[in-house]
């Protein structure tokens, strides 16, 4: 969908502009006052690989990319600055740069968040307390994925940067305040922030106070001198200089998984949504307290309007859902597309009593077992490629389950609906498993791009353009919704199978190492 | 019959050779295999190429076969993958249109919903897909009738029960609303499966032209229709809706 739309009318405006600063691509998308969708462009960039394991980006480029996906949406939707109320971002998390504040050039190419080249480091800042060392601080595991320990890994490793960094020459940033800083004038005046979303997706931040944490600073040796001002989500922080936006607000700054929470208009405590890709993520909005989790899920910032209290969230990250169906596809060859699973699957009444459990590269949450190892159980003599097709589109509802389930034992909230957005929400098989196997109403929104929205959303609070979140609330439509239809006796024996499952993968490799 | 077609045989026979053994075969080795002359055989071979049956290529000059041959072999659109691929546009034509939308496809004698989007107020409604509706008196059906051969015979050979006074099922009456529909590419249903609601669909094609469904908006009589006449700015809306989902299924403008 590059397009701009043509079918029905759009308002004169105002617009919002929302840029989206992906993983594979930047995309800008401009949103009208009722939420819909004007136009859009999108423009991929090199995934740079210089050793297994290791994944950068070129920020140069990406910054190239952000300001073309903005004029041409400017353009594909025949308007102008004068039009565009405000500017909202939301970008991949934890994406790691550093840059010379008098240059703006990147001192190296941006450590991105899959990127594991800070496992060892991450367990040396373990010290003799391991992973959880800044837990009760930052929420968060120490895990190679979170920026502080990138920032200190780059550090050590460019040739003289710890220097520079100590005289206060260098910036760091997530893609965010690299963006922010660029719009807003750059070395002409570019405003260095961030928001809280971002922030306490670092291992930096202390979540309970919304600052850098000294202690922790102190801890992996990184100088103040180089963070960011951490903000709201929602607030004007400069005004764009030059381009195609000249003079207009920057007013929203969220990661993707945040942004996509805020557009789905999660915002009263147990209000959850669920992004089905390649792999999945699930924040649920736990209110203003940071609840913490026992249960292997991350505390996070959900979001802060303004100066309001921040909300916080809790987010359950399944890593094989849509890749499953691309490994049956590409690997197994058992379908040609991935919507042809439905199809498989749709053939048969049941799993025939096999079970997937694809712990490809180990179980994450909610048992964090690195020594797991894919498992397909049950087999007999009776099942066929279509049981196996079900089995796989039901592993990513037991997975959600066992997710959800987690965020109740932590929060004490029952989820009552979830919400689902994502590019497998289209499998209506899987949807209607999804309620079934969590006996809660499934509901799609009608604007699929609820990242995007979500930062559109953000920026126009903060300038005014809607009023309040319940004016969201009020644009957020209903596309399709699927009840529960199981007996409680078939699930839970169904579940119960799940587990004996996901029990016989744990274990498979002797050592983790 | 009495005698079978001598070239049809022996283009079948080039397809057993071209799909045995080697991949790729000269012209000669062809026409000597076959025991038949080498104008003949390139003939043939000429013909099945422009078919897209068999391929030639460009450096060797040898044959093999062709794509075509594989899509013939899986030549229906997954409904799954049009869904997957509608998502989108379908969406807002319900925003837009402040309608219900629907996919429908033929099946049996009958429309199956395959993708069903909620109107876009609070009210609480239930998902339809799976969901089946009758060929001749639902504007998805006539759709499809229209553009579809085997949804036509359907159509034709089914019992047209009467769901309302407005339902049309004198044969001829129905034809000429099949050619009223392929003629301004929409059709519509007025009341003539339910009363009070009334609809508009028009049809999406794949990349090669063949019509592999229909996609509709449904909503309350009122609504949808101006002093008796269907809101033309819906009709445009639906057509734009099928033409966008046709674009992505990789059908060339028209």
């Amino acid at each position: 969908m590059t397009d701009a739309h043509t079918t029905g009318t759009h308002g004169t405006g105002p617009f919002i502009a929302a840029i989206d600063q992906g993983t594979t691509s930047s995309r800008c998308i401009v949103f009208d006052k009722d939420g819909r969708i004007v136009s859009v462009d999108q423009k991929e960039h090199e995934q740079i690989f210089p050793k297994p394991g290791w994944v950068e980006h070129d920020a140069t480029e990406i910054w190239e990319n952000v300001q073309k996906v903005v004029a041409s949406a400017i353009v594909k939707a025949g308007i102008t600055a004068a039009d565009v109320k405000a500017i909202g971002i939301t970008n991949q998390r934890e994406t790691t740069l550093l840059w010379d504040k008098h240059t703006g050039e990147p001192v190296h190419n941006a450590l991105v968040w899959q990127d594991t080249r800070t496992d060892a480091l991450c367990k040396e800042l373990g010290r003799n307390v391991g992973q959880d060392r800044f837990r009760r601080e930052t929420g968060l595991p120490l895990a190679s994925y979170f920026a502080g320990p990138k920032v200190r890994w780059l550090l050590d490793n460019v040739e003289g940067l710890r220097e520079r960094a100590e005289r206060g020459d260098i910036l760091f940033g997530t893609m965010d305040s690299w963006v922010i800083w660029n719009l807003t004038g750059g070395t002409e005046g570019g405003v260095h922030v961030t928001d809280v979303t971002n922030a306490s997706r670092t291992l930096l931040m202390n979540l309970h106070r919304m600052e850098w944490d000294d202690k922790i600073l102190a801890s992996m040796d990184i100088p103040a001198a180089l963070l960011p001002e951490i903000r709201s989500s929602a607030e004007v922080y400069g005004n764009a200089k030059g381009g195609v936006l000249d003079g207009v607000p920057v007013a929203s700054a969220l990661g993707d998984q945040q942004a996509a929470l805020f557009g789905q208009t999660c915002f009263a405590e147990g209000e959850a949504k669920s992004t089905y890709g390649t792999g999945t993520f699930m924040l649920m909005n736990t209110g203003e307290t940071p609840v913490n989790s026992y249960n292997g899920l991350l505390t996070t910032v959900g979001y802060q309007i303004g100066d309001e209290k921040p909300v916080y969230a809790l987010e359950g990250s399944i890593a094989v859902t849509g890749s499953l169906v691309q490994w049956m596809r590409d690997q197994m060859g058992l379908i040609q597309s991935a919507a042809e699973i439905e199809t498989l699957a749709s053939s048969v009444e049941d799993n025939g009593g096999a079970y997937f459990v694809p712990a490809f590269s180990g179980l994450f949450a909610p048992y964090w077992r690195p020594d797991a190892r894919g498992v397909i159980a049950g087999l007999t003599r009776y099942v066929t490629k279509a049981h196996i097709a079900r089995a796989v589109l039901e592993a990513t509802a037991w997975q959600t389950r066992e997710i959800s389930d987690a965020m109740t034992k932590d929060s004490g909230v029952e989820l009552t609906a979830l919400k689902v957005d994502g590019g497998m929400t289209s499998n209506n098989l899987l949807m209607q498993t999804l309620a079934d196997f969590l006996d809660a109403p499934v509901v799609r929104p009608m604007v699929a791009e609820t990242t995007c929205l979500g930062a559109a959303y953000a920026a126009g609070l903060a300038v005014g353009f809607w009023p309040d979140t319940d004016a969201l609330r009020a644009n957020w439509r209903r596309a399709a919704e699927w009840t529960p239809r199981m007996d409680a006796d078939t699930r839970d024996r169904e579940y119960k199978s799940w587990l004996k499952a996901v029990e016989r993968t744990m274990g498979w490799l002797d050592d983790e190492e | 019959m009495a005698k079978n077609i001598q070239s049809l045989e022996r283009a079948a026979a080039m397809l057993r050779l071209l799909a045995g053994g080697e991949r790729r075969l000269g012209l000669s080795d062809i026409a000597s295999s076959l025991g038949l002359a080498k104008g003949t055989a390139h003939g043939i071979l000429r013909t099945l190429q422009h078919e897209g049956f068999v391929e030639q290529d460009a450096a060797s000059g040898r044959y093999q076969l062709g794509a075509e041959l594989l899509r013939l072999g899986n030549s229906y659109l997954d409904v799954h993958e049009l869904r997957a691929r509608a998502l989108v546009w379908t969406d807002d034509l319900a925003r837009s249109s402040g309608e219900s939308t629907h996919l429908g496809v033929l099946h049996q004698q009958g429309v199956l919903i395959v993708h069903h989007v909620f109107r876009p107020d609070d009210s609480r409604q239930v998902l339809e897909v799976g969901a089946m509706q009758p060929l001749h008196s639902t504007a998805l059906g006539k759709v499809l009738s229209a553009y579809d051969p085997v949804a036509h015979t359907e159509a034709l050979e089914a019992e047209r029960q009467s769901f309302t006074p407005r339902t049309v099922t004198d044969p001829e009456e129905f034809e000429s609303m099949l050619d009223l529909t392929r003629a301004r590419g929409w059709a519509a249903d007025v009341e003539e499966t339910w009363e009070g609601v009334a609809a508009v669909a028009a049809p999406i094609h794949d990349r090669r032209r063949m019509p592999v469904g229909a996609v509709a908006v449904t909503g309350a009589v009122e609504r949808v229709c101006a002093d008796g006449e269907l809101r033309p700015e819906l009709v445009a809306a639906v057509r734009d809706c099928a033409r966008a989902v046709s674009r992505d299924l990789g059908a060339r403008r028209f």
